[in-house]
């Protein structure tokens, strides 16, 4: 397999993709965001789709970038350092993944309109307070080519902005089932189709999707019927490794944070960055930052060579780098002392953040398990 | 000595070839165990005619030190192909022909400090197997502060006169030289006054006593010098001291990081390569404890992403990028982790494993000895306080 270093490609992206959001997407512009309660900033990610950002796995034949996971990775973790909000994820990885390995027309011409900047793509998976894909019980009642779909999704990322929604409803079998899903592609305006705007913790775009008798059609479904969670799998696991990328950008800045206040902030007549209790924590800190980002870029690497083969890999990365968030930031926070409780310093966005991606694709006990499944225990 | 192809793919078929030739059948599979490891030197007896035909063969091309310049007697290889070498030799399960502290430490501080007249006398001894060296570092009073060594070299014209103890001292007992840092200028600031010298432990006054551990033998000694005169010249005029004299924490420094990232590394990793997956299932139904499974999943985790992470700092190595302070980092990590592998292996097997020369008596043996890990080479405190300072720049005041 390849380095786990950056290739010159990749280091160009990285060193492009930090100056723009250095300058375009700051801390102060997601506070901006949460201010006006808007999720995300429609404006800044038509730009990042003329950048290629939006096609990053869309291939160059509908208008994409075709870059990778890798890349997918590093633009997260970009997006991660200064908390930029976006659909990135689960439009231009998890929907692009999932679209291509759907093939056909149809596909293609939606890929073309995520990699454009024209189609904010939601994912409707989970239905409780954890991630659990087979427990999925939004029923599609099949009668001839058409079905109807009546249940609801929770907590579903981009759920108000998206042009269209890419939903896993049960045509067959019992909740916890993994067979008997299909995964269907409809507009997200469809008669049927309600959404309900969640005041996320972290700012951004949430809603809840609550379908009445949704129409639609086979050329909806993506995959086989009854084959739905295939269709998704690899979306899922691309949009996951993304989301632990993000995650470790957010380490990044956050610690970032900490350790610039430690060389300014004087208490007892010295820099608190002397005293030895926070130094070796702030050491520590890093130290755990820099094992995480090794599973992040592994995460990317095995995604791009063997994709079938990922899961190890994904939720490794997912597993390091929420436990690792949630240590850089509540680290973080009690560094800062009170200054970092306050709405008004930015620490806490990076807490809350944190959180709502620990969640977000399945928790830390999740991936811990499914690491611990995939060795053998 | 063989002359290898640059190009690599051409370099796999010529190394494998050669391995073909010169390792012989007994040198290769079978699970690794201590007495596998061939150190070399004069007082060293081999397990079999296998194992000294194998060191012999290997010195011969340079193999025993890869790496090293061709001049002095090394394969000359590049990082690339030394990689492809341990590539072919993991391929045939061969064992490794020769390790030593000549060959991890005084090697390469000869390399970056020694005289040419040092390097083309002592590298080639070192590849041989000739000479077997030990490390004389820490003393009673110099562990984590090591700059305080206080074991005496005082200058007598002709000769320096050291006097003084040196502890931790792996298998000084069984080594022909030791490599030691020894005070020279006791006025000087105390990383101003000291020299790394080279010294006979067949000298007068040089003598060795093993320490017992908790975790029972162990092959650290004391040393004691004792008047012991070191000639400031060998009769060819080559001087005892590498680096310039009241330099050596130069050296130490230098190689502190080569042996970090060697401790964070180990050659098989942690838990000496097991799996905790196969642990668990190979245990009884106390293995189905949740508290018990949760630790062993939560370790695995982190487990492999240190292992990504070892393998990402090779690649920076690799790529000539330079990983300096970050070693200590590798350290902790890597040290940290194998001690809480060792605590989960030990709650895993419960008071089978408390039993001395029980079938799970070694692992007792092996689960104290890790608690060492955090300490040599550098505590866990000292690796935190140079990441905080070095990498993060932390204010001293």
């Amino acid at each position: 397999m390849e380095s786990l270093l950056l290739n010159e490609d990749e280091t160009m992206l990285r060193d492009s993709a930090r100056g723009f959001l250095d300058d375009t997407a700051p801390v102060k512009a997601f506070r901006a965001v949460r201010d006006a309660g808007s999720g995300f900033d429609r404006g800044l990610w038509n730009e990042m789709a003329q950048m290629g950002w939006a096609g990053v796995l869309v291939p160059e034949a509908q208008g994409g970038a075709d870059m990778g996971h890798r890349a997918a990775g590093i633009l997260a973790e970009d997006m991660g350092q200064t908390l930029v909000a976006s659909p990135f994820i689960s439009t231009a990885v998890m929907a692009a993944t999932v679209l291509r390995k759907a093939s056909g027309a149809r596909a293609e011409a939606s890929l073309a309109a995520i990699a454009s900047g024209a189609a904010i793509y939601a994912i409707a998976v989970d239905e409780g307070a954890k991630h659990a894909p087979e427990r999925s019980a939004l029923q599609a009642v099949q009668s001839g080519n058409a079905f109807r779909l009546t249940g609801r999704k929770g907590f579903v990322a981009e759920g108000r902005a998206a042009d269209r929604v890419l939903v896993l409803a049960r045509t067959s079998g019992d909740v916890g089932d993994a067979d008997g899903l299909t995964l269907f592609d409809v507009a997200a305006d469809t008669k049927g189709l309600d959404r309900r705007a969640i005041n996320s913790v972290d700012g951004r775009d949430f809603a809840e999707l609550t379908f009445e008798g949704v129409e639609a059609t086979g050329d909806d479904v993506i995959g086989e019927v009854g084959g739905g969670l295939d269709a998704l799998k690899a979306g899922l696991e691309a949009g996951q490794a993304a989301l632990a990328a993000e995650l470790t950008g957010l380490s990044a800045g956050s610690f970032a944070m900490t350790a610039g206040y430690l060389k300014e902030r004087k208490q007892f007549g010295k820099l608190i960055g002397t005293f030895q209790a926070l130094q070796h924590r702030a050491a520590h800190m890093w130290a755990e930052i820099e094992v995480t980002a090794s599973a992040i870029a592994n995460a990317g690497r095995v995604l791009d060579a063997a994709p079938d083969q990922a899961t190890l890999a994904v939720s490794l990365a997912k597993a390091r780098a929420t436990d690792t968030a949630k240590l850089i930031v509540s680290e973080g926070v009690q560094m800062h002392g009170g200054i970092g409780m306050t709405d008004e310093f930015d620490m806490g966005f990076y807490m809350k953040r944190a959180r709502v991606g620990a969640e977000w694709l399945g928790d830390y006990g999740y991936h811990a398990a499914r690491v611990a499944a995939a060795r053998g225990f | 000595m063989p002359e290898f192809s640059r190009d690599l793919a051409q370099f796999r078929t010529e190394i494998g070839a050669w391995l073909e030739g010169n390792c012989p059948a007994e040198m290769r599979g079978g699970d690794f165990v201590e007495s596998d490891i061939c150190w070399g030197g004069k007082k060293w007896k081999f397990t079999s005619d296998a194992q000294k035909t194998w060191m012999d063969n290997a010195a011969a091309a340079g193999l025993t030190c890869p790496t090293w310049p061709v001049e002095y007697g090394g394969a000359g290889l590049s990082r690339d192909q030394q990689k492809i070498l341990r590539e072919e030799m993991v391929r045939i399960n061969a064992k490794i022909p020769l390790q030593s502290f000549g060959i991890w430490m005084l090697g390469p501080a000869l390399l970056a400090f020694g005289t040419e007249e040092q390097k083309k006398h002592y590298l080639p001894q070192i590849i041989r197997g000739d000479i077997r060296w030990c490390q004389g570092y820490s003393e009673p009073g110099a562990g984590s502060d090591l700059a305080n060594v206080q074991t005496r070299a005082e200058d007598m014209g002709d000769h320096w006169l050291i006097n003084g103890q040196k502890i931790w001292t792996s298998y000084a007992d069984q080594a022909d030289w030791i490599f030691a840092l020894v005070r020279t200028d006791r006025e000087a600031p105390k990383h101003l006054g000291i020299s790394f010298m080279l010294i006979d432990m067949n000298a007068p006054g040089v003598t060795t006593r093993p320490i017992q551990l908790i975790s029972g033998k162990s092959p650290f000694c004391e040393t004691f010098f004792d008047n012991v005169k070191v000639p400031k010249e060998d009769p060819s005029g080559m001087s005892r001291i590498v680096g310039e004299v009241n330099r050596g924490w130069d050296v130490a420094k230098h190689l502190l990081t080569h042996e970090r990232e060697m401790i964070g590394s180990g050659s098989r990793g942690p838990l000496g390569g097991r799996s905790v997956g196969e642990i668990m299932n190979s245990g009884d139904e106390l293995n189905s404890n949740p508290v018990l499974r949760t630790e062993a999943m939560k370790y695995e985790v982190d487990a492999l992403a240190t292992g990504l992470t070892l393998e990402r700092y090779k690649d920076m190595a690799g790529a000539g990028v330079p990983i300096g302070n970050a070693s200590s980092m590798l350290k902790y990590q890597g040290t940290e982790l194998n001690k809480r592998g060792y605590e989960l292996l030990m709650s895993l097997a419960g008071s089978d494993a408390a039993e001395w020369e029980s079938p799970q008596g070694e692992l007792a043996s092996e689960w104290l000895r890790t608690k060492a890990n955090s300490i040599e080479g550098g505590t866990s405190e000292v690796m935190l306080d140079i990441i905080a300072k070095r990498v993060l720049e932390l204010p001293y005041k």
